[in-house]
């Protein structure tokens, strides 16, 4: 779950690492009256999950209310990368002389966090590692005892942080670290982190992105994200307990476990498909989890046919078979054909029970989904 | 032969008293694993399936001479578990269990450098020997004894291909989900070399998916150790980066790393054929026996 940046930012904020004063606003006016109060020079700055905002236009600097004003006209309900800007964060600029990259993240390959220092700062810090990967120091950290101050000082100088900052900028490291550990975060990083000429220390941008998995021990956390949302249907999953992701095509996918779904969707694309949708409906198949899934499916716009599929382990096909019936029953008309495939235990009973007059059956992976992108071209 | 589990492996379930524990405990029983006890604080003397239960694991080892464990204790609890199972003499933990907070399992990995027990897992459907024992929560009726190892992230991918295998006649030595957690115990390289090891088992399926870095590892392992073949799978070609795909660990991070091609590339450079369709890795594995 990602929080967005004014909320990492109060996050931030309240552990002691200094930002520059902030509000957000969500009306033209109520950017200016912030300005006002900040007073000039403030960036206006889009609060949206999207990458490269300051590239894409959703970062600008005003001067006076004026540009203030026009700043928040462009940027409140512009459309950025497909999210529409409903949120800005009004902040004072920092005059910055420098700028320096601090993150902690976990390193998967090694099964322990590590904590990241660069002097490249305010660039996409992805693209230094690829082109200049000496540009970034790394300090593994032992999740055990967490980060020691000597590793934050190492990290830092290794980067070469310029010594007049190198303490704040290692304490602010070590905040980093113990915020990261202590909100289960799955990255926490400030980038830029500006440096004045006055040898101050700011945290201009505030990214903090927590383990799904651990909200259920960080209900304040948890509340954020309903404010973060993204994509309607995406939410519309999380209330079904679904794992769903959208995508372009027009084949909508249904099945059961996550690699399987995922060879779903890229068999599609091998038979000349466009997979519409990634959607987990997990174990068992209930008839409501099935008329769940299939709504889903169905409220997605682009989608002109839809392959089920489901390998029956414990859960038995005829089992499977009852239930996708009942759902399709639900229906006065069933929007789009759908194609099922059962396999596994039971199968052949399933197959038997799935009624013929809702559902297209097919016997294998490979059938189904053929069958499936060929519908999706012809109801198009 | 087998790697890791047999049938004379003696099993705990962690967790036994709860849904899952209780009707996968009846299921592994049914098919013939030697459960021989059962964990759940506080319900220490009851019975499940006729299965005596401990309150702790180590007086579940201690007094049935358990050598493995199964976790199916939920994921707020079961970094806990598997802490309290790699405190005894368990050669092997197999651990279930999906959604366990990704840092609890940082620290389970740094206990598991100063440990000698196994970990497997988590967020994965276990391991199967077919004819002698099941771990886990795999469906044993699809399996059948036979000489292919099979190694996969996923669970139900691991079904489809292994009903592929089955229905062509093809049985298996040992098939053993590694899980889709970005942190897990066993990986792909533990089980090849296992397999390598193993007598019996003529060639090995791999099934792997995007993100991380295992699979470019296991490939390099192949080539430099590996004299059995190997055949191999990756699901996630269509993903888009930055979208976890259902498992925690299935990610293409925007930097271009973890993707499906850099895996597949990563395979055929050390010969190993991938195939487009899971039915295709059944043919690369006729091919090779």
């Amino acid at each position: 779950m990602r929080l967005h940046e004014y909320q990492a930012k109060d996050v931030f904020a309240d552990a002691g690492i200094p930002t520059p004063g902030s509000e957000v606003a969500s009306t033209v006016d109520d950017v200016v009256s912030i300005a006002e109060r900040l007073g000039y020079p403030v960036a206006v700055k889009a609060q949206v999950h999207v990458g490269g905002r300051g590239k894409a236009g959703g970062i600008k600097l005003a001067e006076d209310s004026d540009e203030a004003r026009e700043a928040a006209e462009d940027i409140l309900g512009m459309d950025l990368k497909g999210y529409t800007v409903e949120k800005v964060l009004v902040e004072e600029a920092v005059d910055f002389t420098n700028e320096l990259y601090v993150g902690v993240t976990m390193d998967r390959g090694e099964g322990k966090p590590v904590a990241m220092v660069s002097t490249k700062g305010g660039v996409n810090i992805e693209e230094v590692a690829e082109e200049d990967p000496d540009a970034i120091a790394r300090e593994h950290i032992d999740p055990a005892f967490g980060m020691h101050p000597y590793q934050a000082r190492k990290v830092v100088y290794d980067a070469g942080v310029d010594k007049a900052v190198a303490r704040d900028v290692a304490s602010i490291l070590t905040t980093l670290y113990d915020l990261w550990a202590s909100k289960d975060a799955a990255d926490a990083e400030i980038n830029p982190l500006m440096v004045t000429s006055d040898d101050e220390v700011v945290a201009a941008d505030a990214v903090l992105n927590i383990d799904e998995d651990a909200l259920f021990r960080h209900p304040d956390l948890a509340e954020m994200e309903d404010e973060a949302a993204g994509d309607e249907l995406e939410a519309k999953a999380n209330e079904y307990g679904f794992d769903y992701v959208r995508l372009d095509g027009n084949v909508g996918i249904i099945g059961n476990g996550a690699g399987l779904v995922m060879t779903t969707l890229d068999l599609v694309d091998h038979y000349g498909g466009k997979p519409a949708n990634f959607l987990d409906i997990g174990g068992g198949a209930k008839a409501e989890r099935v008329a769940n899934a299939l709504d889903m499916v169905f409220s997605d716009e682009n989608v002109d046919s839809v392959v089920f599929n489901i390998f029956g382990g414990i859960t038995r096909g005829d089992e499977v078979a009852k239930g996708i019936n009942e759902a399709l029953e639900q229906f006065d008309e069933i929007p789009k054909r759908v194609v099922v495939r059962l396999a596994g235990t039971n199968a052949a009973e399933g197959r038997e029970i799935l009624n013929d007059e809702l559902v297209t059956v097919e016997e294998t992976l490979e059938g189904a989904v053929q069958r499936a992108v060929e519908y999706a071209e012809e109801d198009q | 032969m087998s790697i890791l589990v047999d049938e004379d492996t003696r099993v705990v379930v962690q967790g036994i008293t709860g849904g899952e524990g209780k009707f996968h405990t009846e299921q592994m029983l049914e098919y013939g694993t030697n459960v021989v006890a059962g964990t759940s604080p506080g319900k220490g003397g009851q019975e499940v399936a006729g299965v005596p239960v401990y309150d702790t694991v180590d007086e579940a080892v201690e007094a049935e001479d358990a050598d493995a464990s199964v976790v199916f204790v939920p994921p707020a609890f079961a970094a806990d578990a598997i802490f309290e199972a790699l405190d005894t003499s368990l050669d092997l933990v197999v651990a279930i269990t999906e959604g366990i907070p990704t840092q609890d399992m940082a620290k389970v990995n740094k206990r598991l450098q100063e440990v000698d027990t196994r970990l497997q897992g988590p967020n994965c459907p276990g391991i199967i020997t077919p004819g002698e024992s099941k771990l886990g929560i795999l469906p044993g009726n699809i399996f059948e004894s036979g000489n292919v190892g099979l190694v996969s992230r996923s669970g139900t991918l691991t079904y489809q291909v292994v009903d592929t295998l089955t229905s062509r006649g093809i049985g298996q030595t040992t098939a053993i989900g590694i899980g889709g957690d970005p942190i897990i115990g066993t990986d792909f390289i533990d089980a090849l070399e296992a397999f390598e090891n193993d007598p019996d088992t003529d060639a090995v399926v791999m099934c792997g998916e995007i993100g991380g870095e295992d699979e470019e590892e296991a490939a390099a392992y192949i080539a430099e150790n590996m004299d059995t073949p190997v055949a191999g799978f990756i699901a996630g070609r269509t993903a888009p980066p930055g979208k976890r795909m259902g498992h925690a660990g299935a990610i293409v991070s925007g930097s271009g790393t973890g993707t499906a091609e850099s895996k597949i590339n990563a395979l055929n450079d050390a010969g190993v054929p991938v195939g487009d369709t899971p039915a295709e890795v059944v043919d690369h594995i006729e091919d090779l026996l």
